[in-house]
């Protein structure tokens, strides 16, 4: 299977286990990916908040980029630029007008026709079948809380991914590589996203709301399949840890460690010592 | 409190036919118009109704609604929030539902659901000015579970830009605004977002306005850390034909706001 790829600022940057750890498992079920060409920033927040001309134009490019190669899927794993991607992609179709004055601003033909897939999409298009297949090490001791956030399932028109309220395909992927998941109640709220920096107390107080009720439905880690709750979720949980006065010690995995975990990869080829949070 | 209730029922169909005569109308400043006025008083009631059924916390400020007239041109900012988000405001029958999922309510001056009814009276000033939008951290829940399908992120969106482009923010809300546009400004130099530099920038930007010392160190222990991660490089990706970059920038907005 080849397929373009979109890593986008965050795993080309402070996220770059998160690349290791997807790299690991495609190459292990015979994924090419073929990073796109010259790639730019999908402008994220900033742009969608100021301009939002520019929060068009910028995933546009990179839609040209990958469709003048004769791409017709792309992978983008973090739900920020593969939510920014999918918007632009759906306003292109839908408007002509848009199309050809896209085209002139980012230099290149666009005409919106490549699929633009996540992780998660991109695992079960490789099939549970296969994955069960592949696995050399079950994940017996996991018990997950499968962690959405955000972008993955909203806005639900423009990503039309699983459900934007009760999301599942997570799950599915964890019970197939044998760990287990618990039912729980923040799987679709927001961690604070991008607001680390400029507003930590927001990331703060949100993130702990979420560690804590994985916490109390019994999870012994959370699994993610973006950048920014990993951020937010593991590197910021001493700051959480020490605001609050409790211990979560709750580690954050994303979904390419624990599938590269059953597929028999060491914690370190998969970029997993790497993170802040350690396994007890 | 019941005949309350009874009334607000009784109403609201009244409401949503002049929505309905609204919706092809033009937008005028509520002084200019009449059923505006009305709606402006149907509204004092849903609010009071509101903040009996404790919907609204009581130390929130209650909305006066005199009507706005000098200080901008209320008509014209509707129709751009609409154009920009893509939706329309007089859409949304004020169930509420955007506010009670979002996150960020709880500590909102304007939450979402009066923000839009701001708007719908012509208090475009107000919504500008509101610090919610700053708050917001655009996690679409409001927009995705919307019965009437507005885009209430986008919305927020559509003010953030104009708030931003007309200068109606406030020293309090500078900071997200700051951070957005140092990261703007990184990706029109480098094409792809250099952590380090935007990290510096941001500091640096929010020091000079705010002159916090403890800000500006906030966070430098967390540098080593991400260094003996190799999260961190110290020369940061930039894309190669980074003049296409800035010229896309050009383009699309006015470089001077950045």
């Amino acid at each position: 299977m080849n397929l373009a790829y979109y890593p986008g600022c965050a795993l080309h940057g402070s996220s770059n286990d998160y690349e290791q750890s997807l790299r690991a498992c495609l190459e292990t079920l015979d994924v090419q990916l073929k990073e796109i060409d010259d790639w730019i920033c999908c402008g994220a927040t900033a742009a969608h908040s100021l301009n939002q001309k520019l929060s068009v134009a910028l995933p546009a490019r990179n839609l040209a980029l990958a469709e003048n190669k004769g791409f017709r899927e792309m992978l983008a794993p973090c739900p920020m630029c593969s939510m920014q991607l999918l918007k632009a992609r759906k306003a292109l179709v839908e408007d002509e007008a848009l199309r050809r004055s896209m085209s002139e601003i980012v230099e290149l033909e666009v005409r919106g026709e490549t699929h633009v897939l996540n992780l998660i999409q991109l695992f079960e298009t490789i099939g549970l079948d296969r994955l069960k297949a592949a696995v050399k090490a079950p994940l017996g001791s996991i018990c997950a809380a499968c962690y959405y956030g955000c972008l993955l399932t909203r806005p639900a028109s423009v990503v039309e991914f699983d459900d934007s309220e009760q999301p599942r395909s997570m799950e599915k992927i964890l019970e197939a590589l044998g760990g287990k998941t618990v039912d729980w109640n923040f799987r679709t709220e927001c961690c604070g996203a991008g607001m680390t920096m400029a507003n930590e107390q927001t990331v703060l107080d949100l993130s702990h709301e979420i560690l804590s009720n994985a916490a109390a439905h019994g999870a012994n880690c959370l699994v993610v399949a973006c950048p920014m709750c990993h951020v937010n979720l593991d590197m910021k949980q001493p700051a959480i840890e020490r605001h609050y006065g409790v211990r979560h010690a709750m580690p954050i995995y994303y979904l390419s460690d624990v599938v590269g975990l059953a597929l028999g990869f060491k914690p370190e080829a998969l970029g997993i010592d790497r993170h802040f949070v350690r396994k007890a | 409190m019941i005949s309350q209730s009874a009334d607000f029922i009784g109403q609201s169909s009244v409401v949503n036919r002049k929505n309905e005569a609204w919706d092809c109308d033009h937008y005028d400043p509520p002084h200019c118009s009449k059923y505006n006025m009305s709606l402006a008083l149907e509204s004092s009631k849903l609010l009071v109704l509101a903040v009996d059924l404790q919907l609204v916390p009581s130390h929130r400020k209650q909305v006066s609604l005199k009507p706005e007239s000098v200080f901008l041109n209320s008509s014209s900012v509707v129709p751009l929030v609409e154009s920009l988000a893509h939706t329309q405001i007089c859409d949304c029958y004020q169930c509420g539902k955007c506010t009670a999922g979002c996150p960020m309510a709880a500590g909102m001056d304007v939450p979402p659901t009066r923000l839009i009814r701001l708007l719908q009276l012509g208090h475009a000033k107000r919504a500008l000015e509101a610090q919610a939008i700053w708050q917001c951290v655009s996690c679409q829940t409001c927009a995705t579970r919307c019965p009437k399908s507005v885009d209430c992120a986008g919305v927020m969106d559509a003010l953030r830009q104009l708030s931003a482009e007309r200068g109606f923010t406030t020293r309090k809300q500078q900071r997200t605004l700051l951070f957005q546009k140092a990261f703007l400004k990184n990706i029109r130099r480098n094409g792809r977002l250099n952590e380090l530099e935007l990290i510096g920038e941001f500091k640096f930007s929010t020091f000079l306005h705010g002159r916090s010392l403890s800000f500006l160190f906030k966070d430098a222990t967390l540098a080593p850390e991400l260094l003996k991660r190799k999260k961190f490089h110290l020369v940061g990706e930039k894309a190669h034909d980074r003049a296409v970059v800035a010229r896309i920038f050009a383009r699309c907005m006015d470089n001077s706001l950045l």
